[in-house]
C-alpha cells in the first residue's frame, strides 16, 4: 500500500492516454460481459429442467408437425406416464414483438408441467375457456404490457391465419402463471393458449402438433424409452427423433448458431486487438520513463521492485477497465431483461460471468505488462541516467 | 576529519562500447575523510562521472577494491548495492530528477518508502528536510511548479532524507544560473559544516569548487595533484 500514491501517480502521468486506454479496456470489458452472459444463457439456458421429461419432434425438425393421432400411442407405451402436445403458434404482439406462443391441451399440460404455479380456478378456467390463454408473468409483468387477467389481448400469428384469412388473433387471459421455483419463474416467458380452439380457428394446423412432451414413470428408463418411441415410428410417414427435453433446448438454441464458438471468435478479435493497444501503451510509457525508473534505483529501489511497480500498474489499470466495463455490463443486462424478459429474463452477469472476466483481466494484465515490467527491472541505472 | 571514510584502491574501470575496449580508470587509489567536501574535477572523459558512480554504487569497478565506512561495496550484487545505496547514500543529479508526478513532498518522500516507516513519520520526514533546503512552503508543488534552483533543493532535500554520511553531487549547478548555483553550494557547505556530511562533487566549474575543502583532479583516468 505504501507505493500506492506512485503508482497510482505514474498510471495518470499522461492523462490523455490513460483515459483513451482506460475507455478501450471498459469497452472491451463491456463487449465481453455482454456476450459472456448471452453465451451463458444459451449453452447453458436448459440446465434448470429435469430429466424426467422427453420431447418428441418430427425426425426431420420440430418445424414439421406430427399428427395429434400419434399421442394416445405414444402415451400407451410402456414407462410413459403423461403425454402433452404443444403447437408453436408464431405469436406476435404490436408491431413486431416475438411472443412465444404455444397452443396446448390445458389439462394436459397441468399434468405433464407441474412446474408451472395456477390456482385450480385459473386451470378450470383455461379449460373451459375457447379463446382462454395464460400468461407467463415475465410476460406479463414486461414494460409496456402489464397484462392483468380479463384482459382481452389481440395477438398475431405469422403462420396460422383464421379461418375468415385474418392473421389477428384475440385470447382473454384467464390466468398468469407462475414458476414453483426461482429457475422456472426465470422461464415465464411464455403464453399458452387453448389448442382445441386453435383447431377450430385455424385455417390449417388442426390435428397437428409441434412436439410430443412425455413425463416418464422413470427417469432412469429416458434412453430406452427414447428409443422405444423412435423404435415405433421408423419407416412410417411420421419418423419421429426422441431427446431428453435438455437436450431439445439445447438443439433449439443450437439453430441460431454455435454461440459459444461465435462469441469466442469476437472476443478473441476485441482481446487481441486490446492486448496489442494496451501493450504499446504500456510499453510507450515504460519507454518514456526509463530515467525515472533509474533514479528509483539509484535511491534504493531493487530490481524486483521496479518490475512489481511496473506490473501492478498495468494491473490496476486492467482491473480498473474490467470492474467499470463488467459494471455497464450488468446494468445494461438488467435494462435488457427488463426491456425484453420473454427473451433475455434469464440473461445474468451471473459469478461465472465475472470469474471469466477476472480471468481475462488477469491474462490481459499479465500480458500487456509483465515485458515492460521486466524490461524496467532490468534498466541499467550508469547507461539510463547517462541517457544511453 | 582523520577517518577514513571512502577508500578507493587500485581502482581499475573498463567500459566495451561496441568493439572496442575503454579504459576508464587506471588504477586510481583515493582517500576521502569523513565529514570532507571534495570536489572532483578535470576535462570531459576523465572519468570524474565513472569514479563518482562507483563511490555511489551506481556501478562496479573492472578491478580494484572500494569501501565506504569500512564496508566493501566492489563485490556486491545490485540487489545488495540498491540496499546499501538506500541507507548510505543521497544522490544529487545535475538535473534534479525528481519525478514529475509527484509533488515535492512525496519525491523526498521517495527514499523513506524501503524503511519500515509509517506513513505519517515518512512525511513527516520529508518535511523537515524540505525545511532544511529551506521549501517547507512548496511541499504541495510539483516539479513544474518549482525553479531550477527550488528542484535542486528538492533533490538535495531527497537525498538528505533517509539522512545518509555521504552525498554525491554530478554536477549540482551545471543547469542553475551563477547567483542559484552559489545558493546551491552555500547549502551543500553548510550540509557539510553543519550536518557533518561528506560530499563528493563532481564539477566543471572552478567557482563551484571552491566551495569544496578540497578539490581532486582527474585526467585520463588517473589521478592528479590534489589541491587543498
Amino acid at each position: 500500500m505504501k507505493y500506492f500514491h506512485l503508482i497510482w501517480s505514474s498510471l495518470w502521468r499522461k492523462k490523455t492516454r490513460a483515459w483513451l486506454t482506460l475507455l478501450s479496456l471498459i469497452c472491451a470489458f463491456l463487449l465481453f460481459g455482454l456476450l459472456q452472459a448471452l453465451s451463458v444463457f444459451f449453452t447453458a439456458g436448459a440446465d434448470f429442467v429435469g430429466a424426467s421429461r422427453l420431447v418428441v419432434q418430427s425426425r426431420v425438425s420440430f418445424t414439421d408437425s406430427l399428427p395429434i393421432r400419434l399421442l394416445p400411442e405414444i402415451e400407451a407405451m410402456p414407462g410413459v406416464k403423461a403425454v402433452s402436445h404443444d403447437q408453436w403458434f408464431g405469436g406476435v404482439w404490436g408491431e413486431n414483438e416475438q411472443l412465444f406462443v404455444f397452443a396446448n391441451d390445458p389439462e394436459r399440460l397441468r399434468t405433464t408441467y407441474p412446474e408451472w404455479k395456477l390456482t385450480d380456478a385459473e386451470w378450470e378456467a383455461f379449460k373451459t375457456t375457447r379463446t382462454g390463454a395464460i400468461v407467463g408473468r415475465n410476460v406479463a409483468n414486461a414494460e409496456g404490457k402489464g397484462w392483468k387477467v380479463g384482459q382481452k389481448i389481440p395477438i398475431k400469428s405469422n403462420i396460422f391465419p383464421k379461418k375468415d384469412g385474418s392473421m389477428a388473433w384475440e385470447f382473454d387471459i384467464v390466468g398468469i402463471f407462475d414458476g414453483i421455483d426461482e429457475s422456472w419463474q426465470a422461464q415465464t416467458n411464455l403464453v399458452y393458449i387453448n389448442h382445441a380452439y386453435f383447431t377450430e380457428a385455424a385455417q390449417f394446423g388442426s390435428g397437428f402438433a409441434g412436439v410430443f412432451n412425455v413425463v416418464l414413470d422413470d427417469p432412469d428408463q429416458a434412453n430406452a424409452v427414447a428409443q422405444a418411441i423412435d423404435a415405433k415410428f421408423l419407416n412410417s410417414p411420421n419418423e419421429t427423433k426422441t431427446q431428453s427435453e435438455k437436450d431439445f433446448n439445447k438443439g433449439f438454441f443450437a439453430q441460431i448458431g454455435d454461440i459459444g464458438l461465435i462469441v469466442s471468435l469476437i472476443l478473441v478479435a476485441v482481446f487481441f486487438t486490446i492486448l496489442i493497444l494496451t501493450g504499446n501503451t504500456m510499453a510507450q510509457a515504460v519507454r518514456e520513463r526509463i530515467p525515472e525508473l533509474a533514479v528509483l534505483k539509484t535511491l534504493g529501489f531493487n530490481n524486483g521492485t521496479v518490475t512489481a511497480l511496473v506490473l501492478i500498474e498495468s494491473l490496476i489499470l486492467c482491473a480498473l477497465g474490467a470492474l467499470v466495463g463488467m459494471l455497464l455490463a450488468s446494468f445494461a443486462i438488467t435494462g435488457l431483461a427488463a426491456q425484453a424478459p420473454q427473451f433475455f429474463g434469464t440473461v445474468r452477469a451471473s459469478g461465472a460471468v465475472w470469474l471469466q472476466a477476472f480471468l481475462a483481466m488477469t491474462a490481459l494484465a499479465l500480458a500487456v505488462g509483465l515485458p515492460p515490467a521486466l524490461k524496467a527491472g532490468r534498466v541499467k541505472i550508469v547507461d539510463a541516467l547517462a541517457g544511453r | 576529519m582523520s577517518d577514513v571514510l571512502i577508500r578507493v584502491k587500485n581502482v581499475i574501470k573498463n567500459y566495451t562500447r561496441g568493439k572496442q575496449k575503454v579504459e576508464v580508470l587506471h588504477n586510481l587509489s583515493l582517500d576521502i575523510p569523513k565529514g570532507d567536501f571534495v570536489a572532483l574535477m578535470g576535462p570531459s572523459g576523465s572519468g570524474k562521472t565513472t569514479l563518482l558512480n562507483l563511490i555511489g554504487g551506481l556501478d562496479q569497478p573492472t578491478g580494484g577494491e572500494i569501501s565506504i565506512g569500512g564496508q566493501r561495496i566492489d563485490g556486491m550484487n545490485s540487489g545488495q548495492l540498491a540496499k546499501w545505496r538506500a541507507s548510505n547514500v543521497g544522490f544529487v543529479f545535475q538535473f534534479y530528477n525528481l519525478l514529475p508526478v509527484l509533488t515535492a513532498e512525496r519525491n523526498v518522500e521517495l527514499p523513506l518508502l524501503l524503511t519500515n516507516m509509517s506513513g505519517s513519520e515518512r512525511l513527516k520526514r520529508a518535511n523537515i528536510a524540505l525545511e532544511i533546503v529551506g521549501l517547507k512552503d512548496r511541499a504541495r508543488h510539483k516539479p513544474k511548479e518549482l525553479s531550477g534552483g527550488q528542484e535542486q533543493r528538492v533533490a538535495i532535500a531527497r537525498a538528505l532524507v533517509s539522512d545518509p554520511e555521504l552525498l554525491v553531487c554530478d554536477e549540482p549547478t551545471g543547469d542553475l544560473d551563477r547567483k542559484t548555483a552559489d545558493e546551491i553550494l552555500t547549502l551543500l557547505q553548510r550540509l557539510n559544516r553543519e550536518y557533518g556530511k561528506t560530499i563528493v562533487m563532481v564539477t566543471h566549474d572552478p567557482k563551484a569548487a571552491e566551495y569544496a575543502s578540497r578539490t581532486v583532479h582527474l585526467d585520463k583516468g588517473t589521478l592528479q595533484a590534489q589541491a587543498a
